[in-house]
């Protein structure tokens, strides 16, 4: 086993943590998938695992005593925890999301930066609180707002979801700027652990993705006042927080596709052995659902590595052009509705034993996982935006 | 120009005060305005003043206050 002797303020992840998450997928994530599922309880084994081979600082600056990986190695990242563990790779997606955020917006604040080197030190878990009641899932709304006063903040929010906040080190909050400010007029607030209270006000128990554990919570808060993210929310909405969502839940959605095709590949090589010398049927609707996969990952990928590129040009305006907000959204809509039309066909190649909970071949965690997809940001909500921009864009 | 601006803004922008209570510099989206707002008034603005917005133009930025909104005006037709 190689050892890599960490530099003076480096990190030590190792040197392909790609391959690094791709054993932790399937040596860890894969093995307690079922249970993870089953119970609808945190993935605790596999988010260990990643936090012992330092991956939740991946996209810390090399500044920040962090490596610094784009975008598209976190996406890939995403889809290889997928291939076996949905839920997983969904935490691991929504932490770096929050992290993205405070990377591209925080550094002017000599607070955040300190939080961020100390987050990969320390293997942090950030969780999102964007959700509220009363807002009806708009997330450039808000009702309560952050008070300031003698250098500190308070913050009391009534959440609908919070995806794995209970097992969360620190939060990311969403709130009005001030009691006097509307409900779009948003800033991002972190909270650090013992500085917050979480009181549970709902279940989690749903058709998929139920490892997530997100239920309400009514959240209570306080800290420094530099805790208050410097710059608008909505800036941080559009240039990060949006687009970072959509390339890595997309990644996501690619990685439960690209297993279920894997499990039906693997059905039909068995049906393949049986009959030596003859293509079983099913063969043909391997190809096709493959077919169906190249495109999935063809369109994630060009999305991903273009964000990736307008994210390092350093350029807030590349990021929040309407073209490609579009494309942006498109992709979020697209993959969406294909994971769920892969795993279904992935489903019918592999028939009963891909119906059946305890074959090697189950496809029904995968099936109520991607059920998921469609809802995280309604599309029709999402469709409804790009409405409003065609209305205005000019170019292609 | 600002009037027509400010009255474009009172029946589209969605604000949460009254605008007649705002400056020309004050921020609109700290008084309410709405991405989805700030369409309807670029189309007003359109149909206004017979002019269409460039691409490069829809920023969040040229939409942030009643100046803003009257610089980018005074820009597009000085392009024409």
């Amino acid at each position: 086993m190689t050892t890599v002797i960490a530099q003076e303020g480096a990190s030590p992840v190792g040197p392909r943590p790609l391959e690094t998450v791709a054993r932790i997928a399937s040596e860890v994530a894969r093995v307690h998938a079922d249970a993870v599922d089953r119970e609808g309880r945190f993935p605790a084994e596999a988010i260990e695992a990643l936090k012992r081979a330092r991956l939740l600082g991946v996209l810390v600056p090399a500044s920040l005593g962090g490596p610094g990986l784009g975008l598209d190695e976190v996406a890939a990242m995403c889809e290889a925890l997928a291939h076996h563990c949905a839920s997983t790779a969904m935490i691991f997606a929504m932490h770096h999301i929050q992290v993205a955020c405070l990377v591209r917006h925080g550094q002017s604040s000599p607070l955040l930066r300190a939080y961020l080197t100390e987050l990969n030190e320390r293997q942090a878990l950030i969780a999102s609180v964007t959700s509220e009641v009363g807002v009806g899932g708009e997330m450039r709304a808000s009702v309560t707002c952050v008070e300031q006063r003698d250098g500190r903040f308070t913050l009391d929010k009534d959440a609908t979801t919070i995806s794995y906040g209970e097992h969360a080190d620190d939060l990311l909050a969403t709130a009005r700027r001030a009691p006097d400010a509307p409900r779009s007029d948003q800033v991002a607030v972190l909270l650090r652990k013992g500085d917050f209270t979480l009181e549970r006000t709902s279940a989690w128990d749903t058709l998929g993705m139920r490892g997530t554990c997100s239920p309400g919570a009514k959240v209570r808060s306080s800290g420094p006042a530099e805790q208050v993210l410097p710059v608008p929310f909505a800036d941080i909405a559009s240039q990060t927080m949006v687009p970072v969502s959509h390339v890595l839940w997309s990644s996501v959605w690619l990685g439960i596709a690209a297993g279920a095709v894997g499990r039906a590949r693997a059905f039909v090589r068995q049906q393949a052995r049986a009959k030596p010398g003859t293509t079983p049927p099913t063969a043909v609707r391997l190809a096709e659902v493959h077919n169906q996969l190249q495109t999935l990952r063809a369109s994630v990928h060009e999305v991903s590595s273009d964000a990736g590129r307008r994210m390092a040009a350093g350029d807030p305006e590349a990021l929040s052009s309407i073209g490609f907000s579009l494309k942006m959204n498109n992709l979020k809509v697209s993959a969406s509705q294909l994971v769920v039309d892969i795993v279904h066909r992935a489903l019918l190649i592999c028939g009963i034993q891909g119906y059946k909970n305890d074959s090697p071949f189950s496809l029904g965690r995968h099936l109520r996982d991607a059920h998921s997809a469609a809802l995280m940001i309604g599309n029709d909500r999402i469709l409804a935006t790009n409405a409003s921009l065609l209305l205005v864009l000019k170019d292609e | 120009m600002t009037e027509a601006i400010r009255n474009i803004l009172k029946e589209h922008g969605r604000l949460s005060v009254d605008i007649s209570t705002l400056t020309d510099a004050a921020d609109l989206y700290q008084a309410g305005m709405t991405s989805h707002a700030s369409v309807n008034v670029m189309l007003a603005l359109e149909a206004n003043f017979e002019i269409e917005f460039p691409d490069k133009f829809l920023r969040r930025s040229v939409f942030s206050s009643v100046s803003a909104i009257s610089e980018a005006v005074d820009e597009i037709r000085a392009a024409r």
